[in-house]
């Protein structure tokens, strides 16, 4: 666990980056440090593994002042990646990745070895290891900086707006890349953005700072979304939060029909029906057709039933013309067709909740 | 010599090594001498003097300054004023050369250090580097091809400036120009250039082929962009 303990940072200028913060940050999580730029979110990130000092007040690292452990041995025990991943460009990548083993005074081969397993577990081809990283995209330099924070394998792990140099698309997978392996490794991650969505989806706990360095808010990314503090959260949340809180409301338990499926090519179904969803013979969603008019087929939104949330099933209902969503197992096959009205239902539900 | 002016094969077979000071091989042998030891003085000045510049802004400044009024001055006064000191020795020639080598590779190290780009400097340190370390295993490495640069001119323009050293009579292969002023004959001419040029040739691609081996990662660099 990283404790904030009344901390702030005044620079000799006399600018303070960092005013009065307390807030935990718990072990095995992902705790997300965001807000507009000058909020003292990246000096606060420095703060934890001395690249910068506190002014005042303390920070804990289970316990643990940092002050009190030097640098160079405080920072070979915390992960650090960065927005544009940093690399060394005068080393293979493998090097690269090994680096904290080697300045641990890990041997050679062991060291390597390990910047092998981890090359692996970030998703790159094991061919990659003898390049440079000038001969990577950039979504493969910045996984390096990911396997490279994890190579000494320590329990903390700092990111400073690690993906938001790659483009959307990449961003994107980089973001569910980094969510799969927490769940494998539960690191107590503080991760640094100034982009809400991304907080939002990443954040088990999201903290809101303003400008100057203040805490606006502490809370999960649904409870921000529906109890906002104050305006200035409501603000940096943007106008759309409602939609986006749907995205923490499960899919479970959404009511589905079973009766407006019809075999491909087969009889079946009622032409009482204004649609029904044709399935393929392994029972995965071909298209819809309009129960009066067979023919044409309809396009179909899918979503994967009681994991996707609230939103995707909505999203899939707008992509269809007939309001309903698909709903699919692992597989692709069909499970059932939510309706509007069960939609509806279920929208009523979270509103309520 | 014999009656008729010898052909320029003729007179390098009978000058190239007479046991005696003053052969085509014992002025080679000068040469080398008088342009090798102010590069590597030079290296070994501008280094550390690269690193306190960089650690200490303010020094570059006047350093750089200093460096440069050096390297202004023309080469005669200096042989004239250091002769007073260490006298018609090859050192009068090595000293000025020095100066003129630390004058050039000064910027090249302080341009060699700045082009370490700051989320590497800054990752190295959140890694855990000590300075020192950082420095060894992570700046000088990156600084490497910015320097290198720098000391293929010193290279050349050393090998070359060497011959200035004939006015005060340590000139290497520059002897063999002087001596055609007093008599028009050209093949020692001929032999001095071409062998100045050979020598500044081979520095070069030897520091060439160094850089290949040193900074594999520079070629591998723009063998990605094109």
């Amino acid at each position: 666990m990283i404790t904030f303990d009344a901390v702030t940072k005044r620079f000799p200028d006399g600018t303070v980056a960092v005013d009065d913060l307390t807030l935990e940050a718990p072990t095995g999580e992902i705790t997300v440090l965001v807000g507009p730029s000058g909020c003292g979110k990246t000096t606060s990130l420095r703060m934890i593994n001395r690249m910068i000092d506190a002014s005042e007040g303390k920070i804990l690292l289970d316990g643990v002042p940092v002050q009190s452990i030097a640098p160079p041995t405080l920072r070979r025990g915390i992960g650090y990646v960065i927005q544009q991943a940093g690399l060394f460009p005068h080393r293979k990548i493998v090097d690269n990745i090994a680096t904290v083993p080697y300045l641990l005074g890990w041997d050679r081969k062991r060291a390597r070895g390990r910047a092998m397993e981890l090359l692996e577990r970030v998703g790159l081809d094991a061919a990659l290891a003898g390049r440079y990283p000038f001969q990577l995209s950039g979504g493969q330099q910045q996984r390096v900086g990911v396997a490279r924070a994890l190579a000494a394998d320590p329990p903390v792990l700092l990111m400073d707006e690690p993906f938001s140099a790659v483009d959307p698309v990449v961003r994107t997978t980089l973001q569910e890349e980094l969510l799969r392996l927490q769940s494998e490794l539960n690191k107590t991650i503080v991760f640094v953005t100034h982009d809400i969505d991304e907080a939002i989806k990443l954040g088990d706990k999201v903290a809101v700072l303003r400008v100057g360095g203040r805490l606006a808010q502490l809370a999960a990314p649904k409870t921000l979304l529906s109890e906002p503090s104050d305006d200035f959260v409501r603000e940096f949340l943007g106008h759309d939060r409602g939609i986006r809180r749907l995205q923490f409301v499960s899919t479970e338990g959404l009511r589905l029909r079973t009766d407006l499926t019809v075999r491909q090519g087969g009889e079946g179904g009622s032409s009482e029906e204004p649609w029904l969803l044709v399935v393929d013979e392994q029972g995965g969603p071909v298209g819809w057709i309009a129960g009066a008019r067979p023919g044409e087929l309809e396009p179909f939104g899918t979503f994967l039933y009681g994991r996707d949330s609230m939103r995707s099933a909505l999203d899939a209902a707008l992509l269809s013309p007939s309001g309903c969503s698909v709903a699919v197992d692992d597989e692709g096959k069909v499970v059932g067709v939510a309706t509007r009205e069960a939609l509806d239902e279920a929208l009523a539900e979270a509103a309520d909740g | 010599m014999g009656e008729g002016p010898p052909s320029l094969w003729e007179w390098i077979g009978r000058n190239w090594d007479t046991g005696r000071a003053g052969s085509i091989k014992d002025l080679l042998l000068d040469h080398l001498t008088m342009s090798l030891v102010p590069i590597l003085l030079a290296l070994v000045v501008a280094l550390p003097l690269g690193l306190a510049c960089v650690r200490w802004r303010w020094l570059y400044q006047p350093a750089s300054g200093l460096m440069n009024v050096v390297y202004a001055l023309p080469s005669l006064p200096v042989f004239m004023l250091l002769i007073s000191v260490t006298g018609l020795t090859q050192t009068t020639v090595i000293i000025p050369l020095a100066f003129y080598g630390v004058a050039v590779l000064l910027p090249a190290v302080v341009g060699g250090l700045d082009s370490v780009p700051d989320h590497v400097r800054q990752s190295a340190v959140a890694m855990g580097f000590t300075p020192r370390r950082r420095l060894l295993a992570v700046e000088l490495p990156i600084a490497v091809p910015v320097v290198l640069a720098g000391l293929r001119v010193v290279a050349v323009s050393s090998i070359s400036l060497v011959s200035v050293g004939a006015l005060i009579g340590q000139g290497g292969l520059g002897g063999l120009f002087t001596r055609a002023y007093q008599n028009p004959f050209m093949p020692p001419v001929i032999v001095g250039i071409v062998l100045i040029v050979l020598l500044a040739l081979i520095a070069d691609g030897l520091l060439v082929l160094a850089q290949r081996l040193l900074t594999p990662w520079v070629r591998a660099r723009k063998g990605a962009t094109s």
